[in-house]
């Protein structure tokens, strides 16, 4: 009888690992690349497409020294549970980010732009000194100096992507149920759907993104309305590109023949991740595109 | 509890031992050497700024150095001394307390660690950059960094901002690694309520953690926007608000002081309870108060912001709300008084700490009290008041604490005792030069001197002279307790027991000193 | 080790009491308020302060009754206890739990709330001040009586660089102070040009950020003439330290003959804007307005701060963010690296607009037309440039009139 349920008498404690370090590394690279950039010091790229260069490998080697490592079966059911609770509240910590980035735009919509407006309320003791007379509260704004711009409407492009997301989810779950009962064929078109329709909201974003910057005259710069929707959008689709990234690579292992019907915790932590990407998405359709 | 069970492994050799680690000691160690190594020059720029106000004009620091002085020692003594500090006793004493071979993440574990020298290096760069005629030197607005100041700043508050997000990261994957750990590795018939107070501190200090940096770090991508990217979140011009950037601060800055807090009020029993031979009193009382101060510290962060002109309404919210902490805070007193009546106390140094820790915390808290009253804070806010405050709360407090348990494990870290006569003179120097360097502190504030400013009115000059030279002695103070470190660290000094101290109970003490390279591999019985 | 133990208490008894006398006496009270919102503030600083000093010594005589009379050396047994069981745990936690809530609630925050409320009402205010906060000085309007003007710490800079004594209010003097009659309740809106500051004055009871883009009220009511002092107490930059708030305040008699002389000043100004001066005067005028107005960020000696302030002498190296060099190189003022005097009519314009973007305020509604047309025929003479210009204020006047 093992010390610990699962089967194994240790919990899997790695052997020394120069990946951690090297990532570190890697980042630090590339924030020095960001920071010189940011600043117009051309210098900068260097770091950062060696940085971003070096991120990319190292998670590459990083990733495939874990699955080496699940394929060895040096993952119990403990360890499993540790990945399990990992990913939970990894997952966590970016609903928090996410949860700052719309408290930001409830901010800005509800309490930043009428109060600039009420010093100009003519009941207002302090009309006489508003610093911006002629401003009214209104959603969408650019604030008192904005230049017009319109806004890219719902029921376009962006309920496409909803739908596209959703059905994303479905495919997904289609393919979760076909790993769970054995048919590899339906978890690979499951999988590699729900990539193409990932793949097609970002492109149909992108393309939004170039509308908005050259007809609508939406631009970063468009006031509290053109920075809460690009920092939303804008951060949102990272995510879907990270996540797309993801379920690339678990396609790429379902094929070549990893996960079982009852051990499949990689395909899980992508699907989840994928998921959260997606309900992101409703809550941004619903409080950035619609309401 | 069972006896231990070690391998026969040793330790790798060379410098790939700690670059590569995945062991949870040697990670505890570099974050431990890394947090106070961090902590001197932390000082460093602290007896800086004490050099400049000795007098009203010294003139050793000009106004654009000097406020890029004050903001690198708060960032520096936060994130870089404080946070590694109890990282690194976190990582050290979390897996041997809960009886786990290791962390959940080792590899993990390692990466957040080795994101804190670059982290470092970006805040400081800036500086080395300037001496090659490279910008302005590094962030200078504080380090709360309000907008729109710190969207003024020069390109040094960018690489500030960058190393925010590579801290954030850091943090976040720790507490991740953490709060599994305690909820995945625990060594069977533990129970969370067996679980010792230390780890439930910081249990909930990870969870804070992870509910709160994340919003730092989208507010600082929010400044970089401003600056470079023309975006107007924190521009009226653009609809936006300077306040917010306050909001999105303090939202994750009032739980960051629990965060520092909590894990030094977890140590607290252990060590009371040790140095009086007792129990620890109201374990669970203890518990519930962290789980409380948990909860109540995301939803009290406007106190910092009562003269930023909020609606009312929300000024009485805030205080209300604040005032409510000191219940569960007043608990966790209790408790250490509890633990410490009726006891048969002696006073070696983490012994002496602690105690300092209670009286100089105490003060902390109560000023905090006082500073909770949206009226009155309108003559305390921003004044050398508020220095002394979170000076006595954060030094008095965590930094106090720390050192505490420091001293404490110091001996079963590296098998060795620490010299216990310069651990004394280590601790009366740093007790009384605290006090006569923040105490009048209080009084400058009251007779109305502003923060942040290098030179100041002559009526101030007086305190300040005084602050000053007792700043001095109190860091000179920290150098003995390095000494004692070193010393111990090279195997100088009598061999510790297993146990260390008589009064000692826990996992840790059952282990030798120091313990073996893995421990627990096979978890012990815990009954 | 009776004697370390001996020494052990005493020392701790010593420590503990040193600052445990400060912390009594320390919280001497705040400089004598002269408004209500002050004395209420007072009031309430004396309250908590004589209630936290008791649960002090309460605590600390606790903790040192207990290391003197729990301790090892008494060789007695200690105690087991870890926490009340059963019913006593309610008693032992619902006791002092409601004695801190009604300390905190009522005793503590029924005062507060009184004072929270009395802050918030700005009704009834005979008189409405505006407030606007720069980098770095302050600027008053009394928008009923067409009165504006900036006021600027007066301290010579030798006394701060150390060159001279330091006078009696070194760092708490202006050029002209703030003017308020005593008995009648001022409003006073806050504004700011550029980042935030914050209104401090200590004697008031009073402190409110002045926000840009946003406005700020607040409100005093003094009750006697004098002169009262306070500082800017929100981090704004490397003047935070050098824009002191001085407010004199008359009787509402003394206060209207004030208001009177202040429009026989603008007229008389006004005169002088239309006036013709020669070089050397405008240049010796001008080296008044530079010294309080602009050598602060570009020096006494016109060599600016690298990297942040450019010098006003032509053909000097400077580097920058860019947006300020572009703005200076869209006038003609930057050439291969080096700042260079550019055209009359430019130099004039970025002193009345300031460069948005960067630290340089405009100087439009804060010096008059005689000062600007000073100033800038100073900078033009001055610090190795000969451009022998000559700037009239008629010049400036007409610039100002045209935007």
């Amino acid at each position: 009888m093992s010390a610990v349920p699962g089967g194994h008498d240790h919990y899997f404690v790695p052997e020394p690992s120069p990946y951690p370090i090297l990532l570190a590394g890697a980042i630090f690279l590339l924030g020095l690349g960001a920071a010189f950039l940011v600043n117009s010091i051309t210098l900068g790229w260097a770091p950062l497409a060696g940085g971003g260069g070096l991120v990319a490998y190292v998670l590459y080697r990083w990733f495939g020294r874990v699955i080496g490592e699940t394929r060895a079966g040096a993952y119990g059911l403990q360890e499993d549970r540790a990945f399990r609770w990992g990913m939970m509240w990894f997952i966590t910590s970016e609903v928090v980010f996410f949860a700052s980035l719309f408290g930001v735009l409830f901010y800005e919509r509800n309490i930043a732009i009428p109060w600039l407006a009420s010093f100009s309320d003519a009941h207002s003791p302090l009309s006489t000194y508003a610093p911006w007379p002629t401003f009214h509260a209104a959603w969408p704004s650019g604030g008192p100096a904005g230049k017009p711009f319109a806004t890219v409407s719902p029921w376009g492009i962006p309920a496409l992507n909803t739908l596209i997301l959703l059905s994303s989810g479905v495919t997904i779950t289609w393919a979760h149920a076909g790993l769970r009962a054995g048919n590899r064929g339906r978890l690979g078109w499951g999988l590699a759907l729900t990539i193409l329709l990932g793949a097609t909201f970002l492109v149909l974003q992108a393309r939004e993104f170039a509308h908005a910057y050259g007809e609508l005259g939406l631009t970063l710069s468009s006031g509290v309305y053109g920075a809460t929707f690009f920092i939303l959008t804008g951060f949102h689709g990272l995510h879907v590109t990270v996540g797309a990234i993801m379920l690339s690579a678990v396609l790429a292992r379902a094929i070549k023949g990893d996960f079982t019907p009852q051990d499949h915790f990689g395909f899980e932590a992508a699907s989840w991740y994928w998921h959260f990407v997606d309900v992101v998405w409703l809550m941004l359709f619903v409080f950035v595109y619609w309401l | 509890m069972s006896a231990t069970e070690h391998t026969a492994d040793s330790p790798p050799r060379g410098i790939t031992r700690w670059l590569y680690a995945t062991n949870h000691k040697d990670i505890g160690k570099m974050y431990l050497l890394f947090g106070i190594a961090m902590f001197l020059v932390g000082g460093l720029l602290a007896e800086l700024i004490r050099a400049e106000l000795l007098t009203p004009t010294m003139r050793v620091l000009s106004p654009e150095a000097y406020d890029q002085v004050i903001t690198v020692h708060g960032l520096v003594m936060v994130f870089g001394a404080l946070m590694p500090i109890t990282a690194g006793l976190a990582n050290y004493l979390i897996p041997i307390m809960v009886g786990a071979p290791d962390m959940a993440l080792p590899r993990l574990n390692n990466w957040g660690f080795w994101l804190l020298p670059p982290a470092a290096i970006l805040l400081v760069m800036p500086w080395g950059l300037k001496l090659i005629g490279i910008g302005s030197g590094t962030i200078d607005a504080g380090w709360t960094m309000y907008a729109p100041l710190s969207i003024q700043s020069g390109p040094g508050a960018d690489f500030a901002f960058i190393a925010v997000l590579l801290l954030g990261l850091s943090s976040t994957m720790a507490s991740i690694n953490i709060i599994v750990t305690i909820i995945n590795q625990r060594a069977p018939g533990m129970t969370m309520m067996k679980v010792p107070v230390f780890v439930w501190s910081w249990l909930i200090t990870a969870l804070l953690l992870i509910a709160v940096f994340p919003a730092l770090m989208a507010g600082v991508i929010m400044l970089v926007g401003d600056r470079h990217f023309g975006t107007h979140f924190f521009s009226a011009a653009g609809g936006g608000d300077p306040v917010l950037w306050e909001h999105i601060f303090w939202f994750f800055g009032h739980p960051e002081v629990y965060i520092l807090l909590l894990p030094t009020a977890g140590i607290m029993p252990h060590i009371l309870a040790t140095f009086a031979r007792k129990p620890i009193y109201g374990y669970k009382a203890q518990v519930y108060s962290f789980c409380l101060i948990g909860v109540l510290s995301v939803v009290v962060w406007a106190h910092h912001m009562f003269t930023s002109g909020m609606p009312t309404a929300a000024n009485i919210y805030f205080m209300l709300s604040t005032m409510a902490i000191s219940v569960p805070v007043a608990v966790l007193f209790f408790c250490w008084f509890g633990t410490l009546w009726r006891g048969a106390m002696s006073f070696e140094t983490p012994m002496l700490f602690a105690l300092g820790y209670i009286v100089l915390f105490g003060i902390g808290g109560l000023t905090g009290l006082v500073l909770s009253d949206a009226a009155a804070d309108q003559q305390y806010h921003n004044t050398y008041f508020l220095v002394a405050h979170f000076h006595y709360a954060l030094f008095g407090g965590p930094i106090m604490g720390v050192i505490a348990g420091i001293y404490y494990y110091l001996p079963k870290v590296t098998g060795r005792m620490y010299s216990e006569t310069i651990g004394r003179w280590h601790f009366w120097l740093c007790f009384i030069g605290f006090n006569v360097t923040f105490m009048p502190q209080f009084l400058l504030g009251v007779a109305g001197m502003p923060r942040r400013i290098p030179d100041y009115a002559l009526q101030f000059s007086h305190l300040n002279m005084i602050s000053s030279i007792s700043a001095f002695v109190l860091g000179a103070s920290q150098l003995l307790m390095v000494y004692n470190i070193v010393r111990c660290i090279r195997g100088e000094g009598e061999r510790a027991s297993d146990q260390v101290w008589t009064g000692a109970r826990g996992l840790e003490f059952t282990l030798p000193s120091p313990p073996p390279f893995h421990t627990f591999q096979t978890p012990p019985v815990v009954n | 080790m009776s004697r370390g133990r001996l020494l052990s208490k005493g020392g701790a008894a010593l420590a503990l009491l040193g600052p445990a006398c400060a912390f009594a006496r320390a919280f001497y009270d705040f400089q004598t308020p002269v408004t209500p919102i002050g004395r209420d503030v007072l009031f309430i600083h004396d309250l908590f302060l004589v209630i936290i000093a008791a649960l002090f010594l309460g605590g600390t005589g606790t903790l040192l009754y207990s290391v003197y009379a729990h301790r090892y050396r008494l060789n007695r047994k200690p105690a087991s206890f870890t926490g009340p069981v059963g019913a006593k745990q309610w008693i032992w936690a619902g006791i002092p739990f409601a004695a801190l809530l009604f300390l905190d609630y009522v005793i503590l925050g029924i005062p507060a709330l009184h004072s929270i409320l009395a802050l918030a009402d700005m009704s009834g205010s005979a008189l409405t001040i505006k407030v606007t906060g720069r980098q770095w000085n302050w600027q008053y309007e009394y928008p009923t009586y067409g009165i504006r003007f900036t006021s600027t710490l007066s301290t010579p800079q030798d006394q701060i660089a150390n060159r001279a004594p330091k006078d009696e209010h070194f760092l708490l003097e202006v050029d002209r102070p703030l003017v308020l009659p005593t008995h009648e309740k001022v409003r006073i809106i806050l504004a700011s040009a550029d980042v935030i500051h914050a209104f401090w004055v200590p004697s008031f009871g009073i402190k409110q950020d002045a926000v840009p883009g946003y406005l700020r009220q607040t409100w005093v009511e003094i009750d006697k003439p004098g002169t009262y002092r306070g500082q800017c107490a929100e981090l704004c930059g490397v003047g935070h330290a050098f824009m002191p708030i001085v407010v004199v305040a008359k009787s509402p008699q003394d206060f209207n003959r004030w208001v009177g002389r202040e429009h026989a000043d603008e007229a008389a100004q006004q005169a002088a804007s239309s006036a013709t001066y020669t070089r050397d005067e405008l240049v010796a005028a001008g080296k008044k307005v530079f010294d309080t107005n602009c050598a602060a960020c570009h020096q006494p000696n016109g060599l600016g701060i690298p990297g942040a302030f450019p010098p006003i002498a032509g053909g000097h190296a400077f580097a920058a963010a860019a947006p300020m060099i572009s703005a200076l190189e869209s006038r003609g003022f930057y050439k291969n690296g080096d700042i260079v005097v550019g055209p009359v009519a430019d130099h004039i314009r970025i002193v009345l607009q300031g460069i948005p973007g960067t630290p340089m305020p405009s100087f439009a509604s804060q010096l008059s037309p005689a000062d600007i047309a000073a100033v800038v025929t100073y900078e033009r003479n001055e610090f190795g440039n000969h451009t022998g210009d000559a700037v009239e204020p008629a010049q400036v006047a007409a610039m100002k009139a045209g935007h």
